[in-house]
């Protein structure tokens, strides 16, 4: 390792060791917001994603509406693109006009509520009913301040392989398959019956962290109280939702995949696993890692009340120069005909129940889901759910109790030692 | 009149070159900081800087998100000190960089010994040791996470082949420091062996001869002759490595199955420092700069004593050469 990459490397740690500098340099994308000046007739909005969001032909609509407006996008990946907004708002230079926020790093943002233009002052607090009730709550800071309003949602649905169901002598029909856990206990109690006639190497589900956090996602509160502590250690539900997944790992059930891992790409494509926590995104995701399996697939409602694995919301940083015409480009975003185009362009479920009831939405049918009705499905998963409260830290809690019943499924540790780890993770988190 | 006349402008001839002696004095003086004031400016801005600010970032509780932070003394540090998880991340580091270290240079000696005998086509072969250095870091890590996968790994597919059950590569401590080594290893192994070509071929052929004449065979040559010749060079890479190992972060992020934490497994079971710096600054939704800066004043300081170590063996091998 010569000095050309001894330098290399040094000059790793020396980022390493200035990270906090960096950030305060607070580089980023600062390039593309420049351009956005206070004229009356000109103005240039910027837009920062990540992943498409659907939003091209809105852009030109708008820009056709708003002479003088031009709105530039950029996008990256999710974790770069959460990061730099997160430089950019601690360092105050370098947000876009229009930042998209995604649900799991919501919460962190919105406990700053300063650093972003609270749009009540732009209207949108009349618009309140236009979404679901907890898409909307989950947008707010603690005095009420709108500090993003919702885009999509991910909502959730279970689901199954038709063919490895009927080869351990369960139902196919998704009726049926949905009447075999009207709760989270039932599903359980399914996976024994079909871990009992299961083809070899098959389990029920993929991931125990997954059907947890399906779980959790019910319960309110789960981990944050309405006051912001965290009382994941105290709450019964939290508990009870662990020693479910417990019993569902302890019978075999679980393929013990991480999501998104390798494993879990190809348990897909093998037919690993017989069930998938899904939200509308997952679909997508499927069809992607195990094209052949078309046709297999079904889609059934979730054990209890609904739920959410995803979604994102738009806000404005305050430290925009054009708030106030960014503001009302994401009203526009947000708009019901803006969400229903979404919708049909990259299948990203509306986070607004008239939408959800609509026909374009709850006629929507997937082929490759044996011509499930995917639209209702979700669409129905969205309403039944009730709002949860979140808090900052949400996104590493989830981290830790991921880990911890991996720790399980690993037979690295036992489910009350895991359980106690991850009890002394959070407590060091709060 | 005509004296005065000349003695004007011998004044001023004396003046005007007394000003051109002071200037040059000064361009003797000066310019050689400023032919190297380009590197020590860059030098301070992202070197001495950045290390400065990290240090008083580290006495602080700031938070990338909050907007106000507070000097808090030296209480990062005394958390550090008894964090476990800090401690568990060191012992890895450590591990994965002996684990990784030793048969690389082992192997690059090896093959820098037989590279430097008469082989066909020798360059080509030469050359081809770098390939792993060319090749993207980043695709390394994620082809060789695909190989040590637990189901559908290709390593365990071919154990399964010699009765050995599957091992779950990422899960067990020792196993994901194994796999993460050999990472590093095919990586770097090359590059190792160049350096030690390189060293062996300004070896005099009069030693070899010699050795010949008393009868060493190629082995005895190999452990006799060669390696204490070039013994100065192993002890360059050993330090290289040290610096390169003790910062290991790519491999093993990427080793991750989800990539979205920096938890370095389920267990942490290989979480090396720099993770736990990433993960307490930007890992998840934590954003807690001003420990993170804390532990990256410790790497620091560790990189800096385990060098001085070598510093050291560095002086020792140098007074036995001579």
């Amino acid at each position: 390792m010569g000095s050309k990459v001894s330098g290399r490397r040094q000059r790793r740690r020396i980022v390493a060791a200035a990270l906090v500098v960096a950030t305060v340099a607070g580089t980023g994308y600062a390039a593309t917001t420049a351009a956005g000046k206070e004229q009356a007739q000109q103005v240039t909005l910027t837009v920062s994603l990540f992943g498409d969001f659907g939003y091209h032909d809105l852009y030109k609509q708008y820009e056709e509406s708003h002479p003088g407006v031009t709105i530039k996008e950029s996008i990256q990946d999710y974790a770069v693109h959460h990061s730099n907004l997160a430089k950019s708002v601690a360092t105050g230079a370098g947000a876009a006009d229009v930042e998209a926020i995604e649900v799991g790093f919501i919460a962190q943002f919105k406990a700053q509520p300063t650093r972003f233009v609270n749009l009540r002052q732009y209207g949108a607090g009349a618009l309140k009913d236009r979404w679901l009730p907890w898409k909307w709550q989950q947008g707010l800071g603690s005095k009420g301040e709108i500090v993003g309003l919702g885009t999509d949602v991910g909502s959730l649905a279970i689901c199954y392989r038709r063919d490895l169901f009927q080869k351990a002598g369960l139902p196919t029909n998704r009726t049926a398959v949905s009447k075999l856990w009207p709760t989270w206990q039932a599903f359980v109690e399914t996976g024994k019956r079909f871990q009992a006639k299961a083809p070899k190497g098959v389990t029920f589900f993929d991931s125990g962290s997954n059907v947890y956090n399906a779980m959790i996602g019910q319960v309110n509160p789960a981990y944050y109280d309405r006051s912001g502590k965290v009382i994941v250690a105290s709450n019964p539900k939290v508990k009870a939702a662990w020693d479910l997944t417990m019993l569902a790992i302890g019978a075999g059930e679980s393929a013990g995949f991480a999501a998104f891992s390798n494993d879990w790409n190809t348990g897909y494509k093998k037919g690993s696993f017989a069930t998938v926590t899904c939200p509308a995104w997952m679909m997508g995701y499927i069809q992607g890692q195990a094209p052949a399996t078309k046709g297999k697939w079904d889609i059934a409602l979730t054990p209890g009340t609904g739920g959410n694995w995803g979604g994102s919301y738009l806000a404005v940083p305050a430290q925009s120069k054009n708030a106030a015409a960014a503001a009302d480009l994401v009203k526009f975003l947000t708009s019901p005909a803006a969400e229903a185009y979404v919708f049909k362009q990259t299948g990203n479920l509306p986070s607004q129940p008239a939408l959800l009831k609509s026909k374009a939405v709850s006629g929507f049918k997937n082929p490759f889901f044996n011509n499930a009705p995917v639209g209702q499905i979700f669409a129905t998963s969205a309403l039944r759910l009730k709002p949860q409260v979140i808090g900052p830290q949400q996104g590493a809690i989830q981290t830790a109790s991921s880990n911890a019943i991996q720790r399980v499924e690993q037979k690295k540790q036992t489910p009350a030692k895991s359980w106690a780890q991850f009890l002394k993770d959070v407590k060091a988190l709060s | 009149m005509s004296d005065g006349a000349a003695a004007a402008p011998t004044h001023v001839a004396r003046r005007r070159s007394a000003t051109r002696r002071r200037l040059r004095r000064l361009d003797t003086k000066l310019s050689p900081y400023l032919y190297i004031a380009p590197f020590f400016v860059l030098f301070g801005i992202f070197g001495i800087f950045p290390l400065l600010y990290t240090a008083w970032v580290s006495l602080t509780d700031r938070n990338l998100l909050a907007p106000t932070s507070s000097f808090i003394g030296l209480q990062n540090y005394s958390e550090l000190l008894r964090d476990e998880y800090f401690w568990n991340a060191v012992v890895n580091t450590l591990g994965i960089w002996v684990l990784s270290t030793v048969p690389q240079l082992v192997l690059a000696l090896v093959i820098a010994h037989v590279l430097n005998r008469s082989l066909r086509v020798r360059t080509f072969f030469r050359m081809s040791v770098l390939l792993p250095q060319v090749t993207s870091l980043v695709a390394v890590a994620l082809i060789f996470t695909q190989l040590f996968g637990y189901r559908y790994g290709l390593v365990n597919y071919l154990l399964n082949q010699v009765g050995i059950e599957n091992v779950n590569w990422e899960a067990g401590r020792l196993s994901s420091w194994i796999a993460l080594s050999t990472m590093v290893t095919w990586r770097w192994v090359g590059y190792n062996a160049l350096l030690y070509l390189a060293a062996m071929q300004s070896i005099p052929d009069e030693l070899y001869e010699a050795s010949a004449v008393d009868g060493a065979r190629s082995w005895r040559q190999f452990i006799h002759v060669t390696v204490p010749m070039i013994r100065p060079t192993i002890i360059f890479t050993v330090i290289i490595s040290t610096i390169g190992g003790l910062q290991l972060f790519t491999e093993p992020f990427l080793f991750q199955p989800v990539k979205s934490g920096s938890t370095g497994g389920s267990g942490r079971q290989y979480q090396t420092v720099s993770m736990y710096l990433y993960e307490k600054a930007f890992g998840g939704t934590q954003f807690d700069f001003g420990y993170a800066a804390a532990i990256a004043w410790c790497l620091f300081l560790l990189i800096a004593v385990i060098s001085f170590v070598n510093y050291l063996l560095v002086r020792t091998i140098r007074s036995a050469d001579a």
